[in-house]
């Protein structure tokens, strides 16, 4: 039998969840035995080259790149996985949720105390920038997601038991301590 | 005045003094029923809603509803831990709970109770509302973004004249909670730290003492909550 495919993302997060993935620390040699993966910053796999099992994804939509991708991971992988409060809940994206997006652009471009090298005023315009969305969404409210890892960044071994069970089928017995909002 | 009764939570026979709130009676007694609002001693709130059991078949507050000669309490049902983990999700969607940005993380009973239901994450849409930090008076930032409306604070915070510092504003959609600014200029160190204390989330928190409690060494870090019923109520 072959093995279960993964493949995983970044939207709007920080890459610590990834970073929370390589925590594994030498377990990675035994998911290397377990899984392959495919479009991932883990092995600089850009595109999609065939269907997945289990696509992993940190962080929540912001823009319209970000829906892009998100639709592309539910289309190719059977199961997915939202990683991490930005995924599950916006995070600190999130926080200009409240704000209308005419306002929060006129303060990072126009009024902020950091903007002194944009002397001309100029708003991001080029036609190649991925629209912003007028807030940040959760995964779950623009695709079905199947699972949800929380934590800010979810624990390694936290990580590794959901995989692990997904791809063994066990039961996944998780301690107290390693489920956390933050 | 204090007559003894028998009640059962769950089957389990339990003894109280009559007319007392069954969340009391029953923490009493060994049992955990989950509170956000309710605090000993003090006149019920009922707000919250997440202490819902069934008294004698009938979904009730327990920590409103008085116990009495045989009452018969449902607690630890799976309709009723669904019930109470929507009420975590309702209020989670609610305001703008960003746990990882909150000092209160770790010491959040509402957090806890997330934790408690295994909250993953909440079946209803986010609000998001915008709403303000009041940063204004000398030892409290009011974070009205955390606020559950459980009232805590304005039944327990109060001058030596017996003025309550904090208060509710509006209704329905628009209720906040907001602090007295004249009030909150003469509040004591003490009562600041009781403020905190008392408030279930981050939405009270003391000025130049922040982040104090290291991660894993706060409340909630390696126990569930309802772990030490002596402490529930702060």
């Amino acid at each position: 039998m072959s093995k279960p495919i993964i493949a995983t993302a970044s939207l709007a997060g920080c890459f610590g969840c990834h970073m929370s993935i390589l925590d594994i620390d030498d377990r990675i040699l035994q998911l290397i035995e377990l899984v392959e993966f495919n479009k991932s910053p883990i092995d600089d796999i850009k595109t999609f080259t065939k269907q997945c099992d289990i696509g992993i994804i940190e962080g929540g939509c912001c823009n319209s790149e970000n829906v892009e991708v998100l639709k592309e991971f539910r289309k190719h992988c059977k199961i997915l996985i939202s990683l991490g409060e930005c995924a599950i809940m916006g995070g600190l994206p999130a926080m200009r949720n409240g704000i209308p997006v005419k306002e929060c652009l006129e303060e990072a471009y126009l009024n902020g105390p950091t903007v002194g090298l944009n002397a001309e005023k100029v708003m991001p315009n080029d036609a190649e920038l991925p629209m912003i969305l007028d807030k940040v969404y959760p995964l779950h409210e623009i695709v079905k997601i199947d699972y949800y890892l929380p934590g800010c960044p979810p624990r390694a071994d936290l990580i590794w038991a959901a995989v692990v069970a997904l791809v063994t089928g066990d039961e996944l017995n998780i301690p107290y301590e390693l489920v956390k909002f933050d | 005045m204090s007559e003894i009764v028998k009640f059962t939570i769950d089957g389990k026979e339990c003894q109280g003094k009559k007319g007392q709130l069954i969340v009391d009676a029953a923490a009493d007694n060994g049992v955990y029923i989950p509170v956000l609002c309710h605090m000993r001693d003090l006149i019920p709130a009922g707000s919250c809603r997440i202490c819902t059991t069934k008294v004698n078949g009938r979904y009730m507050a327990a920590c409103t509803t008085p116990v009495d000669e045989g009452t018969v309490v449902e607690n630890d049902t799976p309709e009723l831990l669904d019930i109470r983990k929507a009420i975590v999700e309702m209020l989670f969607v609610e305001g703008n709970h960003f746990c990882p940005s909150c000092e209160k993380s770790g010491n959040c009973d509402l957090q806890a109770l997330g934790y408690k239901y295994q909250m993953m994450a909440p079946r209803f849409p986010y609000a998001f509302e915008r709403r303000e930090l009041e940063a204004s008076t000398p030892k409290i930032f009011l974070e009205k973004n955390r606020c559950i409306f459980c009232k805590r604070c304005v039944r327990v915070i109060k001058d030596d004249q017996g003025r309550s510092v904090f208060a509710f504003k509006g209704r329905g959609k628009t209720l906040q909670i907001n602090i007295d600014k004249k009030l909150a200029a003469n509040l004591s160190d003490e009562m600041a730290k009781k403020a905190m204390d008392i408030c279930p989330v981050g939405a009270i928190l003391r000025k130049e003492v922040g982040f104090v409690e290291p991660i894993g060494t706060k409340k909630y870090d390696h126990k569930p909550i309802g772990s030490d019923l002596k402490n529930i109520y702060q």
